[in-house]
């Protein structure tokens, strides 16, 4: 772009006509943002929107947003152009890649960048249990944007024709299991016509799982990335709780169940409990044809839910001027206001206390009060699984999860599977 | 021996040749030759990782597949899937081809239907029969149950998975060799079908004796083809089963990416890919040296 400046500079000099629009300063900082779309909606509209507005309060800075698939086509197409040195400046990417875009040397950490007071603020103003997946090893490297975690929908009218208080959902385990039981229909012929619940155990069964380690009391990997705790008594009593709904109660669908028809086997009556992310709010509230409730996850030991989804990274190749404004950028994003007003166009869930307390977020939790759960639930919230190489020890888990799930082997032997394959993996890392 | 126009007897006219070669040699050469070379390299070495370059490791990686439970039961996987959906879509794809080359009304209609799976995007398709067979109220579980017959978890259950998988492929592919054979079907000429009726042929041994060997040249093709796809196409495992459960629907390529590109273990990647081009070229070789010997060509 400045070549190109300077050359018209010559160009009109040289014809010596007087150029203002040549001679103003145009040199603006042009930042590349790739970011993936994971929900419903008109989410590349909403984020262009959000570009404009960001570059009509910074003249100095143009922001190019660049639409690029999944979460898993983003990382690749991140990684693939660190490695030719063609980087973009920003990304949106799961919190959970931060171990590995560490260790491809990829992203700095926002402590170098922020250097006012305000900006050290700004770091602290998110929900800690956002920031859990955004830190280690003492420094931040990533920024909580379109994040989630797991919460339960219920059909109240289920509740109803089976003689439970539509509006109390199971609070813990045991009660999962006596709600279940009341809520699994069967025909004629003994043909299930309505499970009780549905826990979805396709793709990545891990982050479903997460939900009962953490409320057996446990944790499935280290703060710094390089160890699991696959085979801890605790973990297998957690998975053995997950099978034993579908195996021995009978209140739960037998196999894997697919991610992405949960929510229509719930439009479908026939889940009458489903776990799914709350990013499937508004899907959800659209398509119900009954009144439904969302509630915090029921508890074991404690109540307990993995965040999910994406933080903005900032890549090491940029210059510090880049850096710097993309740091502005990144901070801009974040906002209490936009972040409310992401958080309700999206479904996601708002990621500072300050976003919450906006007026816009306070008129549309008053009229839909569904939202809150999730916010409720993130005291009790956990970092998602997440550790060097961090895509093939989960692999190695959610391929023992659906082992146990479909029946070809025990939970404890699954488990112990599980983390002797993490453990091969990891060992180069302590 | 006359002079060469180009003159200077053969030597020119050689060069003139190569040079004709030369455009589809370099192309064949950048983007197919030296692809597998450099691939076969890059087995031999460790995984560049931001700050450990790449390190000499010969067949180490070649050592680790030996023991890698996921790279057996991938390739295990993709042989049952190669028989399964080799032979079905080929034989489906004649009977199609031979139906709607019959004169009967509406012909025009059903060849459409038939070739419509092959111009729909793999992905889409993926997304329909994901709900096809979906539990309970996918399509398959709705006739089942008329029967009343209970709901089956068609791709949540290691049992299922692949065949259901295998499903999808033939579906998908068979169409797209109807049209191959219903080409080679048109070009056979009909005296020899009229002659061997006259004979006292009766229609089967008129298709097997003179339509079928007729067909082979077609039949050599679409094979080679069917082989390919078998080890190639994989889009539909990341919308229905993404390789589970526990790798019951892992494929060798399906596997090589999710090594490749989501743990980003290139050097290993790249050993797999080897095997993967090795079982490709020994199946090439097989057909052209042996198979074609077979195929009677008019």
């Amino acid at each position: 772009m400045r070549k190109l400046f300077s050359g018209l500079n010559q160009i009109a000099a040289g014809l010596g006509i007087a150029l203002s629009v040549a001679a103003a300063p145009a040199i603006a900082t042009d930042l590349t943002f790739f970011y993936p779309v994971a929900v419903g909606g008109p989410v590349t509209k909403i984020v262009d929107d959000m570009a404009a507005a960001f570059e009509k309060e910074h003249p100095g800075i143009r922001i190019k947003p660049v639409y690029s698939g999944s979460y898993q086509d983003t990382i690749t197409k991140v990684l693939t152009a660190n490695k030719g040195g063609d980087a973009p400046h920003v990304s949106v990417l799961l919190s959970t890649d931060m171990y590995t875009l560490i260790d491809e040397d990829a992203i700095v950490p926002f402590d170098e960048l922020a250097r006012s007071d305000e900006d050290r603020a700004w770091m602290q103003g998110f929900f800690p249990g956002f920031m859990k997946n955004s830190q280690t090893g003492g420094k931040t490297w990533g920024i909580p944007f379109q994040r989630s975690t797991v919460v339960m929908y219920w059909n109240k009218d289920l509740f109803k024709a089976a003689g439970l208080d539509p509006e109390r959902p199971p609070q813990n385990w045991q009660e999962l299991v006596d709600y279940g039981r009341k809520l699994t229909q069967r025909d004629a012929s003994g043909k299930v016509t309505t499970w009780g619940v549905q826990v979805p155990s396709s793709g990545f069964p891990y982050w479903l799982f997460q939900t009962f380690t953490t409320q057996a009391g446990v944790e499935l990997m280290n703060a710094a990335g390089t160890q699991t705790y696959f085979d801890k008594p605790e973990v297998i009593e957690a998975l053995q709780y997950w099978v034993d709904l579908s195996r021995k109660h009978g209140v739960h669908p037998q196999g894997v169940v697919e991610w992405g028809t949960t929510p229509k086997d719930f439009f479908e009556r026939k889940a009458a409990i489903i776990y799914t992310t709350t990013g499937n709010l508004t899907n959800i509230r659209n398509n119900a044809g009954f009144d439904f409730g969302v509630a915090m996850l029921p508890a074991g030991k404690q109540r307990g839910t993995p965040t999910g989804g994406g933080n903005f990274h900032i890549f090491k190749r940029a210059t510090a001027e880049e850096r710097e404004a993309a740091m502005k950028f990144v901070k801009w994003m974040t906002a209490p206001q936009r972040a409310a007003e992401w958080a309700i166009a999206t479904g996601y869930v708002a990621v500072s206390p300050a976003a919450w307390e906006t007026e816009t977020m306070k008129k549309y939790v008053a009229d839909f009060p569904a939202p809150t759960v999730a916010r409720d639930q993130l005291q009790y919230a956990v970092a998602e699984l997440s550790t060097h190489e961090n895509q093939r020890v989960t692999k190695a888990l959610n391929d023992g999860l659906q082992a146990a799930l479909t029946g070809t082997k025990t939970p404890a032997q699954a488990m112990q599977d599980a983390q002797r394959e993490a453990e091969r993996i990891l060992r180069a890392y302590r | 021996m006359t002079a060469h126009p180009l003159g200077n007897g053969g030597r020119l006219a050689a060069i003139h040749g190569w040079l004709l070669l030369l455009p589809a040699a370099v192309l064949l050469a950048a983007f197919t030759h030296y692809p597998a070379v450099a691939t076969f390299w890059h087995s031999l070495f460790t995984t560049p990782r931001g700050n450990r370059p790449a390190r000499f490791i010969g067949a180490d990686h070649y050592r680790d597949m030996l023991a890698d439970p996921i790279f057996w039961t991938a390739l295990q996987n993709n042989l049952v899937f190669a028989a399964g959906t080799i032979l079905p879509s080929i034989a489906l794809a004649m009977a199609m081809a031979l139906w709607v080359n019959a004169r009967i009304a509406g012909r025009g209609l059903l060849r459409l239907a038939y070739f419509t799976p092959t111009v729909l995007p793999m992905i889409a398709v993926a997304n329909i029969w994901l709900f096809f067979y979906t539990p309970d109220y996918g399509l398959f579980d709705q006739v089942r149950g008329l029967f009343g017959l209970p709901a089956v978890n068609w791709l949540g259950s290691g049992d299922t998975a692949l065949g259901a998988v295998i499903v999808v492929t033939v579906w998908k592919e068979a169409g797209f060799f109807m049209i191959f054979y219903l080409a080679a079907l048109q070009q056979i000429p009909p005296e020899l079908g009229e002659a061997a009726q006259l004979e006292g042929a009766s229609r089967w041994q008129r298709f097997w004796r003179v339509t079928f060997p007729l067909l082979m040249p077609t039949t050599l093709f679409v094979l080679i083809n069917a082989t390919i796809n078998a080890f190639r196409l994989v889009d539909h495992l990341f919308v229905m089963t993404r390789g589970g459960p526990d790798n019951a629907t892992s494929l060798l390529l399906y596997y090589i990416y999710e090594v490749g590109f989501k743990f980003w273990d290139q050097g290993y990647a790249a050993a797999l890919t080897m095997v993967l081009l090795s079982l490709l070229a020994t199946v090439a070789l097989l057909k052209f040296f042996w198979l074609e010997r077979k195929v009677h060509y008019q």
